[in-house]
């Protein structure tokens, strides 16, 4: 994700790539011929989009219909907003909604800064050995999986033998089984999530920091200002349209908690506060075989979502901020 | 930066920064890399140690029984051998999809890139979400087949668009040379663009093969039948329930029910903790490629 943000921008044609234009580009069958091979490449990726990516979109409009799979989309009997209607006025909608929401608070107010903190801090290492040294270490949990990070809190916490388990309970003189505790669901999950994603994160930070002039430094140096003076006038602004565009980014996926590592820490008894749209849709649609109605909660949150990242980068770009777009 | 400014920047409080700033720096390392190295150390460890002991990094007897006894599980074995293949098939072809489609996005020229680019870029922000996709799969007759694991995530979005940058900024002159010597866009394709871009081509193969690898939806999602699931899979089963099935162990004394699950956590992570280093190598490059406009 973090590499996603700039590249956006990149669709722009550059340069014509050859110097003669072609013959006729209004000529459909000229084109085809001119560029019949480009076009024998295009194919199959072509059609991966039609399959895998279109079709669904298509598939989609039985959020409007009782689709019944024996019917197919088009037979299926049209009912409108119905299912978006028992949905929103479902009781589970609030609290759905409110756990999706406080989880992405916690990324946005915790986790995110940590991350810009965390890269601040790098940039601040004179010690290449040492800065490369970090770095490496804490990429890595990146690039585990859910399932390997959620089995790791498992035996951290592990009722008895866990060392976290111990360690906390000792610390709280409690007796507490943090897995299934309500009350620790969430500081379980962002735990998880700043362990595998504040290491990666930084990139994106390290990168654009990489890329202040270093006269810039020198002379606030030479002008007298500290190191927190020149973090506050140099480092800061520099990495600003990057937090800008990140956290575009990150409201835009505000709804996006991550299907894997929620479903992966839910259980039985904190299924109250683990329930968000990605698991809820898992739970009504596949297990239950609800099939329009939660393909219309999955649409109702993608286009939330669609609304939220086309809204914030017109904020941005009124704010006179880079936007992603 | 010259020695005089350096000598601003190195006064006693910048020094006590440092040093400060360097053993906070070594501890958050350190906590990334803790936890599994427990796992490790647990799964090397003696039944008895793993429930006694609170935390160490080091067992007191070492002794491979647990990964001797998911070794002996056939579900295990089977699950690994799976997962290996699927990645590996998995890869090549998903790779070979993304670089076909982004050789010929990089033209310029090619009638219709912008749309095509555009819908590109509305498959990023816009999906149609879980239940679709999966009944497009049973409707392609996938579930419960391999293929499911590997075609619905096939093309990368944002691999593609960065891909496709970087074969658009690789000099011009090799390939218009080639191609007044007849040669056709095949041709250039895989004697030319291919072999300049290995380093950001052989990144991105490491990109999918993680996400291969460390895939849980989908088997989850598609593949229903329990002879066929992947580690991540027998992984979750492991640690979230009791243990492998009983009866699968060939053996006389009763497994090691908590070092099973440390050995398969370990089994599970040490693939990728193979290919990070070469992932390391270039992902930072490649990652920033595509941004560079940006």
């Amino acid at each position: 994700m973090t590499s996603a943000t700039a590249d956006v921008g990149a669709v722009d044609d550059g340069p014509l790539l050859r110097p003669e234009p072609p013959p006729n580009r209004r000529n459909l069958l000229g084109n085809l011929v001119r560029y019949r091979w480009l076009f024998l490449l295009l194919a199959p990726g072509v059609l991966y989009f039609a399959l895998f990516r279109f079709w669904p979109m298509y598939g989609a409009q039985i959020a409007f219909r009782n689709y019944i799979p024996f019917l197919g989309i088009e037979g299926s009997e049209w009912v409108g907003w119905e299912h978006f209607q028992s949905f929103f006025s479902n009781p589970d909608f609030p609290r759905i909604l409110g756990n999706t929401l406080i989880l992405a608070a916690l990324g946005l107010f915790i986790a995110f800064p940590l991350t810009i903190v965390l890269a601040m801090l790098l940039n601040e290492v004179r010690l290449q050995v040492l800065k490369r040294t970090v770095q490496t270490l804490v990429y890595i949990p990146h690039f585990l999986s859910w399932t390997v990070v959620v089995s790791l809190t498992g035996l951290l916490f592990a009722v008895g033998n866990g060392p976290l388990w111990t360690t906390l309970n000792d610390l709280l003189g409690s007796d507490t089984n943090f897995l299934a505790d309500p009350d620790w669901f969430r500081p379980l999950i962002l735990l998880q999530s700043i362990w595998k994603s504040t290491g990666w994160g930084t990139i994106i930070f390290l990168a654009a920091l990489a890329s202040v002039d270093q006269e810039q430094y020198e002379a606030a140096i030479i002008d007298g200002a500290g190191r927190w003076q020149r973090v506050w006038h140099v480092t800061l602004p520099a990495i600003r349209s990057t937090i800008v565009v990140m956290l575009i980014l990150q409201t835009g996926n505000i709804l996006d908690t991550g299907f894997e590592q929620i479903y992966l820490m839910s259980n039985a008894l904190n299924r109250s506060v683990a329930d968000v749209f990605d698991t809820y849709v898992y739970f009504t649609g596949i297990r239950q075989g609800a099939y329009s109605y939660s393909t219309a909660v999955g649409l109702a949150k993608a286009i939330v979502g669609l609304i939220l990242i086309f809204g914030t980068n017109a904020l941005a770009k009124r704010l006179k901020q880079p936007g992603i777009f | 930066m010259d020695r005089r400014t350096y000598q601003r920047f190195n006064t006693r409080a910048g020094r006590a920064f440092d040093a400060v700033n360097a053993v906070v720096l070594i501890g958050i390392g350190l906590l990334a890399l803790l936890p599994f190295l427990y796992v490790l150390a647990g799964s090397l460890a003696t039944e008895l140690e793993i429930t006694t002991r609170p935390f160490f990094v080091w067992p007191n007897e070492i002794t491979t029984a647990s990964y001797a006894s998911i070794l002996s599980s056939r579900v295990f074995v089977r699950a690994f051998v799976t997962t290996v293949v699927v990645t590996g098939v998995g890869t090549v072809i998903q790779l070979a999809l993304t670089a076909l489609m982004a050789y010929p996005l990089s033209k310029v020229d090619l009638p219709g890139r912008r749309t095509m680019m555009s819908l590109i870029v509305f498959c990023m922000v816009f999906s149609a979400g879980m239940i679709p996709t999966f009944l497009i799969v049973k409707e392609l007759g996938l579930l419960n087949s391999y293929w499911a694991l590997i075609l619905p995530m096939a093309i990368n979005p944002f691999s593609l668009i960065i891909i496709k940058n970087f074969f658009q900024e690789l000099p011009k002159e090799l390939e218009e040379s080639a191609r007044i010597d007849g040669a056709n866009e095949i041709r250039i394709l895989r004697s030319i663009v291919a072999p300049l871009s290995k380093p950001v081509l052989a990144t991105f193969a490491l990109f999918y093969a993680v996400g291969l690898w460390n895939d849980y939806m989908s088997p989850l999602l598609y593949l229903g039948d329990q002879d066929k699931w992947t580690l991540q899979m027998i992984l979750r089963q492991v640690t979230a329930s009791a243990t492998l099935t009983a009866d699968d162990m060939n053996s006389d004394v009763p497994p090691p029910a908590q070092g099973i699950k440390f050995a398969v956590v370990i089994v599970a992570t040490i693939p990728v903790l193979l290919a990070y280093p070469f992932l390391q190598k270039h992902f930072a490059k490649g990652m920033l490629i595509g941004s560079v406009k940006g």
